[in-house]
């Protein structure tokens, strides 16, 4: 996709138990560029996005993250790895027990010996860039679902990651946080010069913000491109998936080996 | 074959708990590696001891002051058909320090904090707290485990003493101050026969032991829990009951060890 790729994966499989859920996966996530993985509910998308958090090892191929094989580092290694890593969690994983401020401040404590007066500016920063910067002495239960995903992305920022990984950011929200979050996604990824990932089943909102695409189905990569491309494609997987038709290529019924009369008594 | 099946099934469980034992003996080795954290920044420890200690207060004081009400009135219904009313300072203080106080407070500690830590832990890892932690590279263990498991550990014995001076103050009441026992006699039979290191030094020791005991179950409960609603309420009943049955086991052999000299 580009030739300064800061992700690669090449030939992953992946298996739970001995059940597969990827198939010879090649992708490769340039700089500056935000990508889409998109992909029915059980596709693999999670998985992925976890074997990209170093969360998970292939059973076979490598997947290279600014041109280190994340899954053979050491602890250590993939803690410095993961420093350079934001992760945006389905609902935020926004921390209870800390203030908006605290959760954006978490890492900033964690990771830096950062004087509380320099945190408190950089705090203020972040939380103004997500548009909420009065909500830093509330606590996440006082947050609506989009102020929580918000908050999230602002901890997530909090020390100008190199990759982003957003895994499903659109999930629940209403149509104008949902607008909110994903025009967030593209402005900061833009303006922190970062790579941003999203696994994400939202088809609409994350064609207008990314710059690649790619389908899974089953396992395996059923088709990639631009978001033109996407709107484009005549395949059946896509159309069906774009348009959000109930039956295609992935059939409404479940596969089952007896037929409806069979299973209704009225047929051997 | 039933037979067959059943004894697959018990086997299956033996195994399975011995291989649960063990994960939770690497946790506890994972969790005293990682507490440099705890001690270089203290205040976490602090603030989970408000949580686990101060907030435990009120229940461990309260229940203190009726057992040591009732360790007085039915103390001296017994020693008053011997004669020895006057002993009735040394058998409550007796009782509460070398037993009732450390097993007791352990016992409402791990009804109250231990189930708290285990639904705590347990919520943080269902709402991805937990691998939100992991992936912004800070362990939950140092961060999150550790801190609790030396908050509960140093609460535990002070929780005891709590206990234990309440309970003599119930037994006061009750003995001295409506039964009409003698005051100086309750005191000074109390002091005479408390000895500092036989006794209270060996309450210490075993309230310490509970702590250990109780904390580390309910934190690995917690870490282990499937994260569904039901993973996580499964996850808190076993910590009341595991740690209820190891402070009693563990109780029978520390005082085997302390009192009897086995």
């Amino acid at each position: 996709m580009s030739e300064q790729a800061l992700v690669e994966i090449r030939d992953v499989n992946f298996s739970y138990d001995r059940r597969p859920v990827l198939n010879g996966i090649n992708m490769s996530f340039g700089k500056g560029k935000v990508i889409a993985v998109m992909g029915g509910s059980g596709c693999g998308k999670t998985t992925l996005f976890r074997l990209i958090g170093g969360a998970l090892r292939p059973t076979h191929g490598e997947i290279c993250i600014d041109g280190k094989v994340i899954h053979a580092l050491d602890d250590k290694g993939l803690y410095e790895m993961r420093r350079k890593m934001g992760v945006l969690f389905q609902f935020g994983a926004l921390f209870t027990d800390m203030s908006v401020f605290d959760n954006v401040a978490f890492q900033m404590r964690e990771h830096t010996d950062l004087p509380e007066e320099i945190i408190h500016d950089l705090v203020m920063m972040k939380l103004h860039a997500v548009g909420l910067r009065g909500t830093h002495q509330l606590m996440p239960a006082e947050l609506s679902g989009g102020m929580a995903r918000r908050v999230a992305l602002a901890r997530t920022i909090a020390l100008d990651p190199m990759l982003i990984l957003y895994d499903e950011p659109f999930a629940g929200l209403d149509p104008i946080s949902l607008s909110v979050v994903g025009q967030l996604i593209r402005k900061l990824n833009d303006a922190l010069g970062t790579t941003s990932v999203v696994v994400t089943h939202d088809v609409q909102e994350s064609l207008k913000i990314v710059d690649y695409v790619y389908f899974i189905s089953e396992g395996v990569i059923r088709a990639e491109g631009t978001p033109d491309e996407i709107r484009a494609s005549s395949d059946p997987f896509v159309h069906q998936f774009v348009h959000g038709e109930v039956d295609g290529p992935l059939p409404f019924h479940y596969p089952v080996a007896t037929t409806y009369a069979q299973d209704m008594g009225v047929s051997d | 074959m039933p037979v067959i099946n059943s004894v697959r099934r018990v086997g299956h469980r033996v195994v399975d708990s011995i291989w649960r034992l063990g994960v939770a003996s690497r946790f506890l080795a994972m969790t005293l590696l990682q507490s440099g954290t705890s001690f270089h920044r203290f205040q976490l420890i602090v603030k989970e001891m408000f949580s686990s200690g101060v907030m435990s207060l009120i229940i461990i004081g309260v229940a203190g002051l009726f057992v040591g009400m009732v360790l007085g009135l039915q103390g001296f219904e017994t020693l008053k058909r011997y004669g020895s009313e006057s002993a009735l300072g040394s058998l409550v203080a007796l009782s509460l320090v070398r037993e009732l106080g450390p097993v007791l407070a352990a016992l409402l500690f791990a009804s109250r904090a231990g189930s708290a830590m285990t639904a705590e832990i347990g919520l943080m890892k269902a709402t991805e707290q937990i691998a939100a932690m992991e992936m912004m590279a800070v362990s939950p263990i140092a961060r999150v485990v550790a801190p609790r498991f030396w908050a509960g550990v140093i609460s535990m014995p002070l929780l005891a003493a709590l206990f234990s001076a309440m309970g003599v103050f119930g037994g006061y009441v009750v003995g001295v101050v409506m039964i009409g026992v003698d005051e100086g006699s309750f005191w000074s039979q109390m002091q005479a026969s408390v000895d500092f290191r036989e006794d209270i030094i060996n309450g210490v020791i075993k309230s310490f032991v509970f702590g250990v005991a109780v904390t580390v179950i309910a934190l690995f409960e917690g870490f282990d829990a499937p994260p569904t609603a039901e993973g996580v309420s499964g996850a808190t009943t076993r910590t009341v009951v595991e740690s209820s049955l190891a402070i009693l086991m563990l109780d029978f052999i520390l005082t085997a060890f302390m009192f009897r000299g086995v």
